[in-house]
């Protein structure tokens, strides 16, 4: 037990937080730009997956961190692009497209991982770490809160640009709007199709960025199937934050440091299983959806395609 | 929240139709079997990218999993799960409800009878453990579903979500169950105990057959027929078609909805039974063949009829065994089918779009 | 194309001269031409009105200037220029604004969001601007328009005048009303009529779509009449400026549907003999829903052979009062007797076996099924009973022949008993729902805006039968916004207001304008709610 008391012990459960966390905000942040919008994008776990594996081919490839995430980025964007075609421009069924992209994604990255790594395995070399001068010194949460990567650190600016853009401009607005009513917006002058394919490849950008930060710095590997539900969780995330980017963060931060402590507990030589952990976000759904029922709201018109005037 | 809703009369995409000009035969046909040759093109392609040949791969599939005398029984076992899925989902999809619900429901069901039927063998005649084994596991299975139900039959809460929460929760707390609970203390891998093979659901004639598949049949042509037929199936598809016309027209909407749910979860918590009771014997830790998800596109695809829900299973049974083999001796990840499945459902999403669109000129 | 960066136009066109017009233009749906070579001219200072019935292309031609369609042949102009409008986007850059029949307005947003909704997405929204802006709109026009308030919480009135500040805002040279006054009062009809009349005197276009006659003559200055997607004719201002209100609806009628003189007036009913008293309600309540406060004190009777006729603004409970009366809604207080017989605790099967039958307005999303076959829907009302159901299992050729029998009977226009309903027109559909409520003993019917949609010769026929059912003793309930139906058919009409009954009036067809009146002013309740002798 005195294991887990020590300043090394802390520092390192915060940055297991950190670590999980980060690909579940970028999920979460994704998906709520899509869910405001009106889709319901259960392909996002897809999209994850299949940029955790781009990021790794590309930061593999080219021997380059960087050029990992730019892969990641375009690999989820690819799927999202697909959905975006598929559901917002053709109208398709956005449940029954999101799973098939889902599967596919699993199981094509699967494939592809066997052919190509599945001899060798090969791991990437140690990501780097920024250390903010000073702050880096704060016994405890110095190392872990502020020597990260700088992805992370992009990924909490990503919660301020986002609640700026949403609250100051017409963006947020005019998503609710496709959200809602697309109906209105049409009339009103705006492009439905156009902010639900941005809003969707935006998701599909984030969730691509958040899989290949777990393959390439997180873990340091791709394994198939490895995202783990990550995406739904981002899908969870995002229906309870109610529209804020804020508290799409808090909700990340509680989930990855559970897991984070569970980790550590097995590490400890405890028993319980990470399922335990697993389950909470969707019991936390199922409360507020239980305690507040239709109130618990949610987009009038989402998982709907529009489709100008319809006969 | 409204997503289309997929019922027999409007299709998966959820989408009405028109008039048909006839040949109607012949368009459902294309309809059918335009997915199912594209899917196979597709990931045939996708195959040939990766060096391995598609044709010796699919031929592989087929002789093993449809023209080998040990395939075969293995097809046709494997088919019971399956189907009872589908009875399951056909139920739910014919009445519009999106019971996404089933692989947690399935899993459930499957540890229920998993941790129960062990404990009586030798204390209970056989036919009774395997008889309340079934009942059992179809009880939690719809017990599952009581929350979803409620929360939409009286609070109209979308099931897309709530189903989708529930499986998850179910997937983990399956493995809660089995590494925490029922876990059997003799051995050291981490499962339940295990039903001796001889207390299982007996074989076939001479076959290796489980019984199983009978049980499974009897499901789907039971449900279609009381879809299609009874005053109870009407009810149920009227309350898919639309709730406000079965409000009008005298029809509790919040009980047929109770019982859909019911229904729905309940065969799915069968499904987990035969698998265990027929097959496996036991559930180990981590264990989750996804077979729900797997059955959706065959159910959709089949239009939501009890035969040809059959035919497809069938089908889609022999390719998981042909694949499972495939996998040691070719070198190709039976994760090859979940691309086959994807790619049928997209194919099949689009066929449905460019006939509709085909329709209104 | 901001709302903040427009500038107000200073090259307004002369009045009278062409702002938008049409040329030619012609629309194909599959299965119906809906505009036929229709060519007008919108002028501006002009209220224009389009006149028709349901059915006639109205719709369609404003989908069309509002950048939802485009024409198949022919083409818009603008100024004398050809135009294409290629989305709601060019419309409005158009200068043409819309106000549609059904609010488009996001009703989660506030006012002053779905003031600015349109305007590119990387725009700060100009708060101070629009503030500023708005205010001028509320003294120069009388509109009210509380920025903050949340859109979905306003009334009808005041979320329509938001569309119209939003037109104003836009500076918009074309203003497009679609049948603004369905959900008015007719004091409220008056006011969009003055404002109107505002608008056009400072440069405006106005084109005002209704199918209502008097409103067509009293508001408008030019009147385009439309008949089945074709131009019928016009009235231009000259002509309509020497015609007195008979006059204008005589020519208005001629136009519309051709042949001599007025449409054949039906004989009121008056003096018929009353029979017993079949239905009787007393102090009726329901629980109040998100929407609706609720039913309250509701008390009436309906006789045999009686039509009561209930009047009042769509919204004010009618449906509710139908579906408490039908058994699909639940009464918290009072009670209903059927025959004398107490019929309170019943639900929908138990009213229908007692003999009241209910026909909804929605006749496509609640009175049938569009993908089930005709001879389903005939029976959706008695699912699992005997004789088409026996022991659970479903009789299909009993069914079927039934379905058949009734499509006889009916005159029902359909390829086979086994076509999915909703391919049939909406004329045919409400045909099978009559059929199918009226089988079996009707002792009480209640006809919830039964001819709402149809086109002409639809509404004579139901209207007639109407009266023949009455005519054989059955009670009638008639719920209607049209008042001309319930002038036309009723005995009594009485009006709703707020769930509550605000009085009832005995009809007497040679006291129509101050019947009208008086119907009027208890549809706002402003007499109070003390009920006139019937």
């Amino acid at each position: 037990m005195d294991a887990l008391l020590t300043n090394a012990f802390a520092s390192s459960l915060l940055t297991g937080a950190i670590m999980a966390g980060v690909p579940l905000l970028l999920a979460g942040l994704g998906e709520q730009m899509s869910e405001k919008a009106g889709v319901l994008n259960i392909g996002i776990e897809g999209m994850m997956l299949f940029g955790a594996y781009t990021g790794f081919l590309a930061a593999f490839t080219f021997d380059s961190l960087w050029l990992g995430f730019a892969g990641g980025i375009a690999g989820g964007m690819a799927v999202a692009g697909l959905m975006a075609v598929l559901c917002v421009r053709l109208g398709l069924n956005q449940i029954v497209i999101g799973i098939g992209l889902t599967l596919g994604a699993e199981g094509l990255t699967s494939l592809l991982h066997h052919f190509q790594f599945s001899r060798t395995y090969p791991r990437l070399p140690a990501p780097m770490r920024i250390d903010i001068p000073g702050l880096t010194d704060i016994p405890v949460i110095g190392p872990s809160v502020f020597g990260q990567h700088p992805v992370v650190y992009v990924a909490l600016a990503m919660v301020l640009v986002m609640a700026c853009l949403y609250r100051r401009t017409n963006l947020g607005l005019t998503l609710r709007a496709a959200g809602e009513k697309p109906a209105a917006l049409d009339v009103a002058g705006g492009h439905v199709v156009a902010m639900r394919s941005a809003a969707v490849l935006f998701t599909g950008a984030m969730a691509g960025l958040g899989g290949a930060f777990l393959a390439t710095v997180g873990a340091g590997v791709f394994i198939p199937h490895m995202t783990g539900g990550a995406g739904f969780i981002g899908i969870v995330l995002a229906m309870l934050a109610r529209g804020r980017p804020a508290w799409v963060l808090i909700g990340a931060l509680i989930f990855g440091a559970a897991l984070s402590l569970t980790t550590a507990l097995q590490v400890a030589g405890s028993n319980i299983p990470t399922d335990i952990i697993q389950m909470l976000p969707f019991a936390a759904v199922m409360l507020v959806l239980v305690i507040w029922g239709r109130k618990a709201r949610l987009p009038a018109a989402l998982g709907v395609s529009y489709e100008r005037g319809a006969r | 929240m409204n997503a289309a809703k997929a019922t027999a009369d409007t299709g998966a995409a959820g989408l009405t139709t028109r008039p048909e000009r006839g040949g109607a035969v012949r368009n459902l046909l294309m309809v059918t079997m335009g997915p199912i040759v594209a899917a196979l093109v597709f990931s045939g392609v996708i195959l040939l990218l990766l060096g391995v040949n598609p044709l010796t791969y699919y031929g592989f599939i087929v002789e093993r999993g449809l023209f080998s005398s040990l395939g075969l029984q293995q097809t046709a076992t494997r088919m019971a799960p399956l189907l009872f899925l589908a009875a399951g989902l056909i139920v739910a999809f014919r009445a519009g409800i999106w019971n996404l619900g089933v692989d947690g429901q399935f899993l459930l069901g499957a540890v229920a009878a998993a941790a129960f039927a062990p404990l009586l063998v030798g204390i209970w005649p056989n036919w009774l453990i395997l008889t309340a084994g079934f009942v059992l596991a179809g009880a939690v299975g719809a017990a599952w579903s009581v929350l979803p139900a409620l929360l939409k039959a009286y609070q109209g809460v979308n099931e897309i979500i709530t189903t989708l929460m529930m499986t998850f929760l179910g997937i983990s707390f399956s493995h809660v169950l089995v590494k925490l609970v029922f876990l059997d203390p003799a051995t050291t891998v981490p499962q339940t105990r295990t039903l001796p093979v001889e207390d299982r659901l007996p074989r076939l004639f001479e076959t290796n057959i489980s019984s199983g598949l009978i049980l499974g049949l009897v499901a789907v042509v039971a449900v279609h027929l009381m879809m299609t037929r009874t005053a109870f199936g009407l009810r149920l598809r009227t309350v898919g078609a639309s709730p406000l016309a079965a409000a009008h027209a005298g029809l509790s909407v919040p009980r047929l909805t109770l019982a859909v749910f019911g229904l729905s979860a309940g065969f799915a918590g069968l499904a987990g039974a035969v698998a265990i009771l027929g097959v496996e014997g036991n559930v180990r830790a981590d264990w989750n063949p996804a077979f729900g998800l797997m059955v959706i596109p065959l159910v959709f695809l089949a239009r939501l009829h009890g035969i040809g829900v059959i035919v497809l299973i069938f089908f889609y049974s022999a390719i998981l065994i042909g694949s499972e083999s495939a996998a040691r001796k070719m070198g190709v990840p039976q994760d090859f089918t979940l691309v086959l499945v994807s790619n049928l459902l997209i194919f099949l999403a689009l066929a449905e779009y460019l006939d509709h669109r085909r329709r209104q000129r | 194309m901001g709302v903040s960066s427009r500038q107000a136009q200073d090259l307004r066109p002369l009045p009278g001269a062409e702002v938008i017009g049409l040329v030619s233009v012609t629309k194909r749906f599959p299965g119906v031409v809906a505009v036929d070579a229709v060519s007008l001219s919108v002028r501006a200072g002009e209220i224009h009105v389009l006149l028709g019935e349901n059915g006639a292309g109205k719709s369609t031609i404003v989908g069309m200037f509002a950048g939802l369609q485009e024409p198949d042949d022919g083409h818009l102009t603008a100024g004398g220029q050809r135009m294409r409008l290629t989305s709601p986007a060019a419309s409005i850059a158009a200068g043409i604004s819309t106000v549609f029949q059904h609010a488009m307005l996001v009703p989660t947003l506030t006012v002053f969001e779905n003031l600015v909704l349109g305007d590119a997405w990387w725009h700060r929204p100009p708060r101070a601007e629009v503030a500023a802006r708005v205010a001028g709109l509320q003294r120069d026009y009388g509109l009210t328009l509380p920025l903050d308030a949340i859109t979905g919480e306003l009334s009808l009135g005041e979320q329509q005048q938001i569309e119209i500040a939003r037109a104003l805002l836009r500076n918009a040279r074309v203003l497009i009303l679609d049948e603004a006054t369905s959900m008015v009062t007719p004091a409220g009809a008056a006011e969009l009529g003055a404002r109107m009349r505002m608008l056009a005197d400072r440069g405006l276009a106005v084109i005002f779509i209704t199918h209502k006659l008097s409103e067509a003559f009293r508001f408008g200055d030019r009147i385009t009449v439309l008949k089945q997607g074709r131009l019928a004719g016009e009235i231009a201002p000259g002509r309509l400026r020497t015609l007195d209100e008979a006059g204008a609806i005589d020519e208005m009628v001629r136009l519309m549907f051709g042949g001599g003189g007025r449409a054949v007036p039906v004989t009121p009913r008056t003096g018929q003999t009353r029979g017993a008293v079949r239905l009787s309600a007393t102090d009726l309540a329901t629980a109040r829903t998100d929407d609706f406060a609720g039913l309250e004190s509701i008390t009436f009777e309906v006789a045999s052979g009686e039509i009561l006729g209930i009047a009042g603004i769509d919204g004010n409970g009618q449906k509710q009062l139908a579906e408490a009366l039908a058994g699909q809604r639940p009464l918290t207080g009072g009670s209903i007797r059927i025959e004398g017989v107490d019929a309170t605790c019943g639900l929908v099967a138990d009213r229908r076996k007692a003999g009241l039958r209910y026909l909804t307005d929605d006749r496509l999303s609640e009175g049938s099924i569009g993908a089930f076959p005709v001879y389903l829907n005939t029976v959706l009302k008695e699912i699992g009973k005997p004789p088409f159901w026996r022991g659970g299992l479903e009789r299909t050729s009993r069914i079927r022949d039934h379905a058949r029998a009734l499509i006889r009977e009916y005159t029902v226009r359909t390829p086979a008993e086994t076509t999915p309903i909703g391919h049939l027109s909406g004329g045919n559909i409400q045909k099978v729902i009559l059929g199918r409520e009226l089988s079996g003993t009707a002792r009480i019917v209640v006809f919830n805006k039964p001819t709402y949609g149809l086109d002409m010769q639809n509404i004579t026929a139901f209207r007639r039968r109407i009266r023949e059912i009455a005519d054989q003793g059955v009670a009638v309930i008639l719920i209607s916004t049209d008042l001309d139906e319930l002038i036309e058919l009723s005995d009594r009409i009485a009006v709703m207001e707020g769930g509550r009954l605000t009085g009832t009036v005995t009809n007497d067809p040679s006291q129509a304008e101050a019947m009208r009146l008086q119907i009027g002013r208890l549809m706002v309740a402003e007499d109070g709610p003390a009920s006139v002798p019937a």
